[in-house]
Order: structure tokens, then C-alpha cells, then sequence
């Protein structure tokens, strides 16, 4: 079936069971990257089951779904049916958050529209307090998350090379070779010697070569929000391993409630079914994985009469710090074509200037784009010309534009947070996230830095720089962090150096929830070796490690 | 710059084509088939209930001598050949049945003729005055909406996601299109 509506109703009532699983050693809650990870890892020697709240997503609606992202009558949330009753939210902080447009429900999670992009943290990254003066230092050190780095390199099928001088220790090469600089890069390369800065490659879970069955990129440019050839990772593979291994995953079951023992422990997760039945998976072990605003929702969602704050609540900072990075970006455009959007990914970046960090600046990386100015394909599509004058429009438009992109770390604030709203109920009557987000100024003055720097490049460059997304136009990159923190110490965290909640015994965080700070990398890499790093604790704790 | 076949192919590779329709090769079923409650389709269609593919191809093709611009030629075949990945009996292949046979009453009711027959200027006057020149596409909105939606964007869509079309602005590997992981490093020819 072609075209843009075609793509199939996951919600529709279907003839899936939907049941408990009995005798389940592991409930993973959510099926993204982190949920697959830790099931993939257990589901060869446990009983694993996986509930997520979205669809299984038919692989046959990609290209469908493709088009929905180049035609203008759909937004961004209707690529994946993000939005509606079930995804209802409220905003009260400072600067609104997008939330549906930065989360995709379903099998597979937010990787099914992110770009790919993973960078480790560095080395400072997991120790700010002590290293530059602001923030906790993470109860873990890079050194301890080392290995499960280059593991989780592997497994998602990470295309990358050595020739970052300012990249964090690693001990072999990536999987995969790195995509090959830009024609765009390579104008770029000349402005930046002239300036001292250094470029480099950058780590894509894009695959180079064939990798894991899978296609190597085909080019078709649309990796965010869909790449439909699969050469993009995304967490369906782990999903699928696991299934193969024989875990079970329940889809279109919310979890709406976690139910405890008398002896700090989670006994089940209670869960809805389109067919508005509640179910109660019992397991021996629960990992919610459900990313940085539903993880404090549920485990909020989850007060009794024990714990009348919420699950694993104890230190009062269930919720608290939500962090995003932020974006700081500049461009214009030449006087001689740049050879745009060709792919939706980049290839080169700059990580000079990371570890300048101090109390004052924060860590930020800077972005060479090669998507810079309009597609010529959905500029086509708006618009009141057609014939030669549409043509003459698309050529005026496209193929002289350069740009530039930076993500900056936010501090850690307890007013920047995930509550329940008082009185909104989404389509379960379950009460929806409210989120309150704030920046700090150190954030605002290092995006004031990095624009800087990028306009300094652009210029010397001889660009026209015609926009610069500073403090005042800054928004988020997408990646909900801090709101379930990990600390050694229960007062000020909620989870310990294992990702295990200090207040239950058998109850695992697998999310980028648990970053105490954020540095300024795309956090999926981290999120993922975080997850194997649970999946090996959680298998030594059911083997009765303690 | 000639269309070809081998465009239609990769318009349809970008925005989803499945079902095995081989290109170029007529269903038999095609004058037989109807919109979604079934109705009778007659392939010498004469501007009453919903028109046939045939009917709807050549429709489309006028359009598409309108809204593509002078600097292509292989328009007819293209628009055919990506028309039979589309026309597959899905939701959006019935939606430009139904959107063709309102641009086509128009036609006939304010032009007396069909679509086809219509001077190039008529045919841009046409659509202009159903409003797909200023409507914003929507499969399931006004006329204006849908005629963009299914006629004028859906052939701006195959157009420019296919390397031809893509090559007029200056980028042999558009969006939509699995062009290779090359084309980016290339410079300007």
C-alpha cells in the first residue's frame, strides 16, 4: 500500500494476547533502547517480558512514514502517532517544552526518529563537582563504564574513527569505519585551519558497511525522523534479539502502577490493554525503562500508603533536574553551491572546546551540518507556484546554504522538573506529566560561546550569516536527562552507582533519567551502556548476587 | 532533462510503492477497479461517479504538463509509470480517484471539457480556481486541499524525489531518495 495515510492503525483493537506472563524472572518497563538492551542481555537464561504504553510499528509503513515526513500536511508527531489523549502534557516552566515532538511511543522508542548520533561522555563529564566546580560528580567513573562503551559501540553498529585528539581513552576501533568527511566539510576544513579549530569525524549508529543483517545508509536523507533501509540503529534490533531468545513484549500496554511487598520490594506492574482491561505482571525483577519523563511519572503514579511521595522516592528527587541539552547553531550562505541534504546526518564536528569547561562555561560540542537550508522536495510542496516559477524558486533557495550546530550542557536544577499535573488525566485517567523546565545562565552564556565561535567560522568562511540561534532562540535537542539521579548517597539520589533504586531491592532504572549531570553529548551511547551495565547486575543479582 | 522510467522507479522506491506492480504493465483489473464502496468504474469516462485509472491517468498527465516545469520532457510515460504504483487500491490511491474526478467536474462544468483537452492556460486557470495554488495540502480537507494533496502535490512529490527531477535543482540525490552514501561528498559538477 502506498502513500502517507496508508500507514497502519496500530492502535486498533487487535486479536493479541496480552496477558500476563507466569513465572517472569524480569519486567523491563518500555521498549526503547535502554528496555531492549537489558532484555536482549537477560532474555537468553531469564523469563523477560517487556510492556511498553505505544504500537509494534509494522516495518512495511516506513517508506509511508517517509512521506508523511517530506509532505507538509503532517507534523513531525504524526510520523510516529505521537500526540492525542494518550501522550497529553502540560507545560508550567520558563520555556515551553515540546515533549510530543521530542518521544516517539512504541517498540523501538525515541530511536525510531532520533538521528543517531553517539559520542561517549568524557572523562570530566562524570566527575563536574570536582573537575569543574559545579554539579555532583556521578557515583561512577568513565573508567567504569568503559567497557560497557565499547560493547554498547557494538551492539548498536557504531561507524567511527580514531582522529578525535579530544575524545575520551577508548581501546579499540569502532565497528565500523567513519562516514567520510562532506563536500561541505571540506570547504568548512579550509576556514577552520585558518582559524586554529580542529574538525574531526563523528561516531554514527549509521551503518558504513552492511553490520548486523543490516543495510549500510542508502542515502535517503530523512534518518530524523525515518530511516527506512534500516542502516540506521534503532532499538527494534534488540527488541527482536530478545524475542528471538524468548522474551515477550506486550505492546499498547501503559503501565500505570507499580505495586510493592511489605519488604521494599516490587511485586507487579499494573498495566492497561486497549481492550480497557488492567492486567498485573508479576516478576522477580523490574527495570523501567521508560526514558526521562515517563520513568518519574510512573514511579510518582506509584504512591501508597508506604511510600505516599511516590516509588522509590525517599530522597524527595523523583522528578527533579530535568535536564536537556541546548542548541546554539549559526548559518547562512555562500556564494558557490554546498552540495546540501544529500543525507541527514553529519559528518564532522568539534569537541576543541569541551573540556574548557568550567563553573562558568559549560561543556559544548560544535556540529559541521550537511542538511543546512531547505530540501528542495518539501519546499516544492508549499508554496502558490508551479511550472518554471516553481523551479525558478527551488534553484533560488536551494544549494548555497551552510550551518552550523552545538549542543551545550544544563546544569542540574531541582526547579526544573517532572511532576503529575493536578488535574489533566490522559485517555487511561492517569494523571499526565506536568514539566516545569528552566536553564541557568551558565547555559545561556555558553551558547552566547559557541555562537561565537560558529559565527567566527562562517565569516571567515565569507558566509552571508543570516541566522543565529543564541540564548534567546535556543531550545532543546531532545534528550530528557536527571530526573531519576544516581547517587551513592539515598538522600540525594535516586538510584545507586548500579542504577538500582536505593529504596527497593529489586527495581533497576535503565534510562537516561539516572545522569546526575548531562555533559554535552548526545546521551543514547551512554543510555545504552548504562543498560548492559543493569542487565549484568541484574543477572548477578538473580543468580543471588546481592 | 528527460524523465524516465527509471524516475518513476525511484519516486516510487522514496514514497512507497509495494504490492509488485511491475512498471509498465497495465493491471487487467485497472478499468475494472472502483472507489471504495465499489462503485463502477467506466474507462470512457464521461465526467459522472468516479473515473478509472485510465481516466485518471490521463488526467494527471495534463496536470502534470502544467505544474512541471518546460525543462522536462518524458512527462506521460513517467506520470503512468509512477500512477501504477500509486493507483494500488490503497486509501491514497482511491483519494486521487476522487480528487481527479473533482478537478475533472470542475473542468467540464466551467471549460466544457476535460481536463486533458484544455488549453495549457485553461489548465492553469483551472486549478487556480479550485484554489490549489494557495491551499495548503490536506488529504482530508476542502477541494482545494485534497486537489493539492492528490494531484498537484502528488506530482511535485514524484517529481522532485526522483534523481531527474532532483537534478534540475541541483541535487541528484533528493530527499526520499535511496541515492547512495556518495553523492554528499561530491562536489559541485
Amino acid at each position: 500500500m502506498s502513500g502517507a495515510e496508508s500507514v497502519g492503525d496500530e492502535r486498533s483493537a487487535a486479536d493479541i494476547d496480552r496477558t500476563p506472563v507466569p513465572d517472569a524472572d524480569v519486567c523491563v518497563v518500555g521498549a526503547g533502547p535502554a528496555g531492549a538492551l537489558v532484555a536482549d542481555r537477560l532474555a537468553g537464561d531469564r523469563e523477560v517480558v517487556i510492556l511498553d504504553a505505544g504500537p509494534r510499528f509494522d516495518p512495511a509503513d516506513r517508506l509511508a512514514r517517509q512521506e508523511r515526513a517530506i509532505r507538509p500536511s503532517y507534523g513531525r508527531p504524526d510520523v510516529w502517532g505521537v500526540g492525542g489523549a494518550r501522550d497529553a502534557h502540560e507545560n508550567a516552566g520558563d520555556r515551553s517544552y515540546p515533549l510530543n515532538h521530542a518521544r516517539v511511543k512504541g517498540v523501538g522508542g525515541s530511536t525510531l526518529h532520533w538521528q543517531g548520533m553517539v559520542m561517549r561522555l568524557h572523562e570530566d563529564d562524570f566527575n563536574s563537582g570536582t573537575a569543574r566546580g559545579v554539579g555532583p560528580d556521578w557515583p561512577i567513573d568513565y573508567a567504569d563504564l568503559r567497557p560497557y562503551y565499547a560493547e554498547a559501540e557494538k551492539e548498536l553498529g557504531v561507524a567511527g574513527a580514531s582522529d578525535n585528539p579530544y575524545a575520551p581513552p577508548r581501546e579499540e576501533p569502532h565497528p565500523m569505519p567513519a562516514f567520510e568527511p562532506s563536500y561541505s566539510d571540506s570547504l568548512f576544513a579550509e576556514a577552520c585551519e585558518e582559524l586554529g579549530i580542529d574538525m574531526h569525524s563523528v561516531p554514527n549508529a549509521r551503518n558504513s558497511e552492511p553490520y548486523d543483517d543490516r543495510s549500510p545508509c542508502v542515502g535517503y536523507g530523512t534518518c530524523q525522523p525515518v530511516c527506512p533501509s534500516g542502516a540506521k540503529y534503532d532499538a527494534t534490533v534488540h527488541v527482536e534479539r530478545a524475542e528471538a531468545a524468548g522474551a515477550t513484549v506486550i505492546d499498547r500496554a501503559p503501565v500505570e502502577r507499580l505495586e510493592h511487598d511489605g519488604d521494599d520490594r516490587v511485586t507487579a506492574a499494573v498495566y492497561a490493554t486497549p481492550d480497557g482491561e488492567r492486567h498485573r505482571q508479576e516478576a522477580d525483577a523490574f527495570v523501567v525503562a521508560a526514558g526521562g519523563v515517563e520513568t518519574p511519572r510512573l514511579l510518582l503514579m506509584s504512591a501508597s500508603d508506604r511510600y505516599p511521595d511516590g516509588l522509590a522516592n525517599g530522597s524527595g528527587h523523583v522528578g527533579e533536574f530535568f535536564m536537556d541539552h541546548l542548541f546554539a547553531g549559526a548559518g547562512g550562505t555562500l556564494d558557490e553551491p554546498t552540495r546540501q541534504n544529500h543525507v541527514g546526518f553529519y559528518t564532522s564536528a568539534c569537541d576543541q572546546f569541551y573540556d574548557e569547561a568550567d563553573a562558568e562555561q559549560a561543556p559544548f560540542k560544535l556540529e559541521f551540518f550537511n542538511y543546512a537550508g531547505p530540501s528542495p522536495v518539501e519546499m516544492a510542496l508549499t508554496g502558490d507556484d508551479w511550472g518554471d516559477a516553481l523551479l525558478d524558486r527551488l534553484r533560488d533557495g536551494y544549494g548555497d546554504h551552510v550551518a552550523m550546530g552545538g549542543l551545550v550542557e544544563q546544569l542540574p536544577d531541582a526547579e526544573s522538573r517532572v511532576t503529575l499535573a493536578d488535574d489533566r488525566t490522559d485517555d487511561r485517567g492517569n494523571p499526565v506529566p506536568r514539566i516545569e523546565w528552566t536553564v541557568g545562565d551558565r547555559a545561556l552564556d555558553t551558547i552566547e560561546r559557541a555562537n561565537e565561535i560558529q559565527v567566527s567560522i562562517l565569516e571567515e568562511l565569507g558566509a552571508d550569516v543570516e541566522w543565529v540561534a543564541g540564548p534567546d532562540a535556543t531550545g532543546p535537542a531532545y534528550h530528557h536527562m536527571g530526573t531519576t539521579r544516581m547517587s551513592d548517597d539515598p538522600d540525594s539520589g535516586v538510584v545507586d552507582a548500579d542504577c538500582r533504586t536505593h529504596d527497593l531491592d529489586n527495581c533497576w532504572i535503565a534510562s537516561s533519567s539516572v545522569f546526575p549531570t548531562s555533559g554535552a553529548m548526545n546521551p543514547t551511547l551512554t543510555i545504552a551502556a548504562l543498560a548492559l551495565r543493569v542487565g549484568d547486575d541484574v543477572a548477578s543479582w538473580l543468580a543471588g548476587g546481592s | 532533462m528527460e524523465l524516465t522510467r527509471r524516475d518513476a522507479a525511484a519516486a516510487l522506491a522514496a514514497i512507497g510503492a509495494t504490492g509488485g506492480v511491475a512498471l509498465g504493465v497495465r493491471r487487467a483489473a485497472d478499468e475494472r477497479s472502483g472507489g471504495p464502496g465499489g462503485e463502477e468504474v467506466d474507462p470512457a469516462w464521461d465526467g459522472e461517479g468516479l473515473p478509472g485509472d485510465e481516466a485518471v491517468r490521463t488526467a494527471m498527465t495534463a496536470v502534470a504538463r502544467t505544474v512541471y516545469p518546460d525543462a522536462v520532457s518524458g512527462i506521460d510515460a513517467f506520470v503512468e509509470a509512477f500512477l501504477d504504483g500509486r493507483l494500488d487500491g490503497s486509501p491514497h490511491g482511491e483519494g486521487i480517484r476522487a480528487a481527479v474526478a473533482e478537478a475533472e467536474s470542475a473542468a467540464r462544468s466551467w471549460y466544457d471539457a476535460p481536463i486533458a483537452d484544455l488549453p495549457p492556460a485553461d489548465r492553469d486557470e483551472l486549478l487556480r480556481e479550485l484554489g490549489a495554488d494557495v491551499a495548503g495540502e490536506n488529504p482530508g480537507g476542502t477541494t482545494a486541499e485534497r486537489v493539492r494533496y492528490y494531484v498537484v502535490n502528488e506530482l511535485l512529490l514524484a517529481l522532485y524525489s526522483s534523481p531527474t527531477g532532483g537534478e534540475l535543482v541541483g541535487i541528484e540525490n533528493p530527499q526520499g531518495h535511496p541515492g547512495g552514501a556518495e553523492s554528499y561528498r561530491r562536489g559541485p559538477r
